[in-house]
């Protein structure tokens, strides 16, 4: 049991334990409250999916018009994504589609919009945890 | 008095060790709730519905499928007539050839490749070069080393030995009367002069003929899954928690080397879900095959796949623009790509030696071996971190793959020449 629980601690040491995995952040240089939901609820592995990603002002209002590009990759692993995932659709009210997700395997995946409003530009990660 | 207090916390310590110890005794590891979930998202229960194939309109026509049968073993679609698909996919070996380079007319740069479970990949061959199961088909028929044959010498074979069938299929065949015998988009001299001297509705016609041939073999192989195996049954008591079953269905080293393989061995990085794959592609270091130029994988292969005349998006494909997904958000990273391969599924592994893209390795105890030690890539970047596991749990790692042997799991008159 202690062996198992040293192996265990070992192998959670590589991912840091304070990571925050909302689906809500704020980003970077605060500029955006950014959100997603995954078309498929929980976040898949293996499967092409889309999200939903809300962007709104830290006062709350929905940011219109926004240009977002898309990033994401395992920090344990050095590799990214398998797709190459884009925004497809501004739906309004603050809410962009962002089609061609898709995540290969499980562990720890950081995903990033960069987005820029009026010119001015900032960055938001999502940290996932994704089970297979 | 003291004893006396912790005397409740005593006994269910010294029970709960008792447990451990009769679980470990009886070979009966406890699956916690994250390896439950990936034993269950490995189970062969867990493989969805054959997905269809919009690219393909008869993938699921019975007369394409029989139709596509015929001309998977039929020798006399190559330039010397000895050669059929099943040259290099032999049913009685898992529909593939069991040497480390393919044999056709000559001898090709690559291991052949299974076509069991195939329906289910989104990217096929070791690169991905081709994006369906039909266009796949289409590749080796007209490479020089392969088939060795072209698009004309096909269309005249469908119409002397198979009009009837064709026609019913796909409507009447053009007039081949004043094309020549030899003539593709291929690298023998003479057939590419003679199809560059073509019209471009007699290209079209016969490439169309070409086309139909590659879906109907599609339609063929999309019949051939795999079956359930001694691990399947075993996941299936354990989701059950009929441990007695389990027991006696894998042996103690079977289950410590399945505990590894979803464990410190991390094989379902890239050998997950139910056929032990996630269809990307991965620099694992694989060592140079011999005799042979270097070999970029998915470097070229992606961009292959992009410009290839028969992917998703071509006119050929029967899709609408907005169901190519997978060819639509597509990596071209020549970088990030150098020297990416596809995970093979593992399932019969045991039976499918030798390994790697050039069958580089003969046993699975040199697969093992390179994955603990984990060299530099030839080229490019390499994935491993060394596993430093000991013989033994290597080994156990192997005991745990022979038990994805099974059968194929379609009707047995797909599994000869009809």
């Amino acid at each position: 049991m202690i062996a198992m629980n040293m192996m265990m601690a070992k192998m959670n040491s590589e991912v840091p334990a304070d990571l925050d995995y909302s689906t809500t952040r704020v980003s970077e240089n605060g500029l955006f409250n950014v959100s997603y939901t995954a078309s498929t609820g929980t976040v898949p592995v293996n499967q092409l999916h889309q999200w939903t990603l809300h962007i709104e002002t830290t006062d709350g209002q929905p940011v219109e018009n926004a240009t977002i590009t898309v990033d994401g990759d395992m920090p344990q692993h050095g590799h990214g994504l398998p797709t190459q995932p884009r925004v497809t659709k501004n739906l309004g009210n603050g809410d962009y589609l962002v089609d061609g997700m898709k995540f290969q395997m499980g562990g720890w995946w950081v995903m990033d919009f960069n987005i820029t409003v009026n010119g001015q530009t900032d960055t938001v990660h999502f940290n996932m945890m994704l089970k297979q | 008095m003291k004893l006396k207090n912790h005397l409740p916390t005593l006994l269910i310590l010294i029970g709960f060790m008792l447990f451990v110890t009769a679980c470990t005794a009886f070979g009966q590891p406890r699956w916690n709730e994250g390896e439950l979930t990936t034993l269950r998202g490995l189970w062969i229960n867990s493989l969805p519905p054959l997905p269809a194939d919009p690219s393909n309109k008869y993938a699921d026509d019975a007369e394409a499928a029989a139709f596509g049968q015929k001309l998977f073993f039929d020798t006399r679609f190559s330039s010397n007539g000895e050669v059929a698909c099943a040259t290099c996919h032999l049913p009685e070996k898992q529909f593939q050839d069991g040497t480390p380079l393919a044999h056709g007319v000559s001898t090709t740069t690559r291991r052949t490749m299974t076509i069991v479970g195939t329906a289910y990949s989104p990217w096929l061959f070791w690169d991905g070069r081709k994006d369906s199961q039909w266009a796949q088909a289409l590749g080796p028929m007209e490479s020089a080393v392969e088939h060795g044959g072209n698009r004309t010498l096909y269309a005249h074979l469908v119409a002397e030995y198979y009009a009837d069938e064709y026609t019913a299929l796909f409507g009447p065949l053009p007039d081949l009367s004043n094309l020549p015998l030899d003539a593709g988009p291929v690298a023998d001299a003479e057939a590419a002069a003679n199809w560059e001297a073509m019209s471009p509705q007699n290209k079209e016609a016969v490439t169309r003929i070409y086309v139909n041939m590659g879906k109907s073999i599609a339609a063929y192989e999309r019949h051939l899954i795999p079956g359930e195996s001694r691990f399947d049954q075993y996941v299936d008591a354990v989701l059950k928690e009929d441990y007695k079953s389990a027991k006696q269905i894998l042996t103690s080293d079977e289950i410590a080397g399945l505990k590894l393989f979803i464990g410190e061995a991390h094989c379902t990085n890239c050998h997950n879900g139910p056929l032990f794959t996630n269809n990307d592609f991965h620099n694992t270091g694989v060592p140079s095959a011999q005799g042979l130029t270097e070999d970029t994988g998915r470097a070229q292969g992606a961009q292959q796949v992009q410009a290839d005349e028969f992917n998703c998006l071509s006119s050929y494909s029967d899709t609408q623009p907005d169901q190519c997904s997978e060819l639509n958000f597509l990596v071209i990273d020549e970088h990030q790509q150098e020297r990416q391969f596809k995970p093979p599924s593992l399932r019969n592994v045991t039976a499918r030696g030798p390994f790697m893209h050039a069958g580089q390795f003969t046993t699975l105890e040199e697969v093992l071996n390179h994955y603990n030690t984990a060299p530099e890539a030839p080229a490019g970047h390499s994935e491993l971190e060394p596993l430093k596991l000991s013989d033994t749990q290597l080994a156990q790692i192997i005991a745990f793959l022979k038990t994805l042997d099974s059968a194929i799991n379609a009707d047995p008159k797909w599994l000869t020449k009809p």
